[in-house]
């Protein structure tokens, strides 16, 4: 069986990161493999701005964005495998991938990083009524046609989820010429990021109707009409509330979900609350040598944090190949009051990292509030919180000194301000 | 003195500002994290502006059409008239990023550049486009 230092499956932005990252840090035999004809990943339909800001300073469009990553892979001479899909992988770290040229290959690796990205949740899973016409696409799946290959999937377009690729899509849509006709959402409040209300809603002056869900679909061949309900504070429908458009497109952006089966078959524990792989502080999953990052470990916001925290995973896995496992037993990081999951959830407090970013989200809208982390009664800071957002991804820094020794779980909450 | 809540476009931080206009003119930003939100701010009040991003159209090359961007902001106004014009360019592979696609777009100074490099189809590529 052929050897590779390190295998990163998959090539958009996190592998991308991963691979430069562990080239700077002196791993050599580096093999990125991508699935898609060239490497990008998502960035390369995103073709919008606003990506960047941190990485660069200044503001890229999508593709702009994976080009810069593309050009320092290519100086460093990674190898990126394209065209090819990883069919397999196990716990001792054997990958198994195949294309046209080389038929099905297996390949042992002394680390692993995946960096697999996420997919849309689909029709089926939501419950959508009605019948099963052509018309109906999840909004990143409109996006590749309509940025990559050129086609536009509709004319009169209702949008299911007020997520960023749906504000995106309804702006991208009416300046292609189609009339988008609203965007429904489930929540009393939207899910993306307020610059994307003002910018792709507002601007166009489409409507947005929050508490509100898209329950019938009606059409034989092609979609016809939608059927819209209110719904309740559970979030059940209201009967009476029934509203009916005609369109002849609905594109879903209803979630997104770390796409593991992968990591699933090799036995990696997952976190239930970001249905991502369970990673350390070193961004290693809970078997030796497998590293997780990007939207396959949890879903972000923007993908300069995708960058960022794909390249902390590369550099737990260049420190792994050079000295081991870290040392001890793991702690836990948990999800306190109204914090819906944290990323990284273990830290040895043994051997600590220098430095780590636990990233996390909150479950609702909230205003001043005050972040409290805490290992059992020991308070180790706390933060004040102007505005939080479950859209928002949201950090909280622990050094070395704070992990150092301790002996219980750290937890980060939410507690209102005493005033 | 009248008062406008505004939601920054210009990053994803999407920073809340609060304006101060008084005839016609703001006279105070505040809420904004950069320089970048002052100036938002203010041409937002008088006459908004948005970076423009979109396709064009692209032969010979690996894809059929190409992301271009605004080197800057164009007035809001005019994004569908600018839509209009760059739904009729069309540019042969190979294009570098930054290459400019359309220039000063309606006279509005501002270059319609490409968003990202693209190379020829080889029929060495695998696949069919």
């Amino acid at each position: 069986m052929k050897k590779v230092q390190a295998i990163i499956i998959g090539g958009g932005s996190a592998g991308l990161s991963a691979a430069v990252t562990l080239k700077k840090n002196g791993i050599e035999d580096v093999l990125v493999i991508e699935k898609d004809e060239e490497p990008g990943g998502i960035l390369e339909q995103c073709i919008h701005n606003g990506f960047g800001l941190q990485t660069f300073q200044e503001q890229l469009s999508g593709p702009a964005y994976a080009e810069r990553f593309v050009r320092m892979a290519e100086e460093l001479n990674v190898r990126i495998l394209l065209n090819t899909t990883v069919t397999k992988l196990t716990a001792d770290r054997v990958v198994e991938y195949v294309n046209s040229e080389e038929g099905a290959v297996q390949v042992q690796a002394d680390a692993v990083i995946l960096a697999v990205g996420c997919y849309e949740r689909p029709r089926g899973g939501i419950n959508i009524t009605g019948t099963r016409p052509a018309g109906i696409y999840t909004a990143g799946q409109a996006q590749r046609y309509l940025n990559i290959d050129g086609y536009m999937v509709g004319k009169r377009v209702f949008i299911l989820g007020s997520g960023d690729i749906g504000l995106i899509m309804a702006r991208r849509m009416t300046l292609e010429g189609a009339k988008v006709i609203g965007v429904a959402e489930l929540m009393p409040y939207s899910n993306g990021l307020p610059r994307n209300m003002k910018q792709c809603l507002e601007d166009f002056d489409i409507p947005l109707y929050l508490s509100h869900t898209v329950s019938k679909v009606f059409g034989k061949d092609r979609l016809e009409k939608i059927e819209m309900v209110a719904v309740d504070e559970n979030r059940n429908p209201i009967a009476g509330s029934e509203q009916y458009f005609d369109v002849d497109t609905l594109l879903l952006s209803v979630g997104l979900i770390p796409e593991n089966h992968l990591a699933d078959h090799a036995g990696i524990r997952m976190d239930p609350s970001t249905k991502g792989p369970v990673v350390d502080d070193r961004y290693m999953t809970s078997e030796e040598g497998i590293f997780a990052c990007g939207n396959g470990l949890h879903v972000h916001d923007l993908v300069d944090y995708v960058s960022l925290q794909a390249a902390r995973a590369a550099e737990g896995a260049a420190a792994y190949l050079r000295n081991g496992s870290p040392k001890g037993t793991p702690l836990c990081i948990k999800n306190g009051n109204q914090v819906s999951y944290c990323v990284p959830s273990q830290f040895y407090p043994e051997d600590p990292a220098e430095k780590l970013t636990v990233y996390f989200r909150v479950r609702t809208p909230m205003d001043n509030q005050q972040l409290v982390i805490r290992s059992g009664d020991k308070v180790i800071r706390t933060l004040k919180k102007r505005k939080l957002l479950p859209s928002v991804m949201e950090e909280a820094v622990l050094l070395k000194k704070d992990m150092e020794g301790l002996t219980e779980d750290i937890t980060v909450e939410i507690t209102e301000v005493a005033s | 003195m009248m008062e406008k809540e505004l939601i920054c476009v210009n990053c994803p931080m999407s920073c809340r500002l609060t304006v101060q206009i008084e005839e016609n003119k703001v006279v105070s930003v505040s809420g904004n994290s950069c320089p970048r939100g002052k100036a938002y701010a203010e041409t937002e009040c008088i006459r908004p502006e948005r970076i423009l991003t979109t396709t064009v159209r692209i032969t010979g090359g690996i894809h059929r059409v190409l992301p271009v961007i605004s080197e800057s902001e164009i007035p809001l106004d005019r994004i569908m008239d600018a839509m209009e014009l760059i739904r009729s360019a069309q540019v042969k592979a190979p294009v570098q990023v930054g290459d400019v696609i359309m220039e000063n777009i309606l006279g509005t100074g501002v270059n319609i550049v490409a968003a990202r490099s693209m190379d020829k189809f080889s029929c060495s590529d695998t696949s069919q486009k």
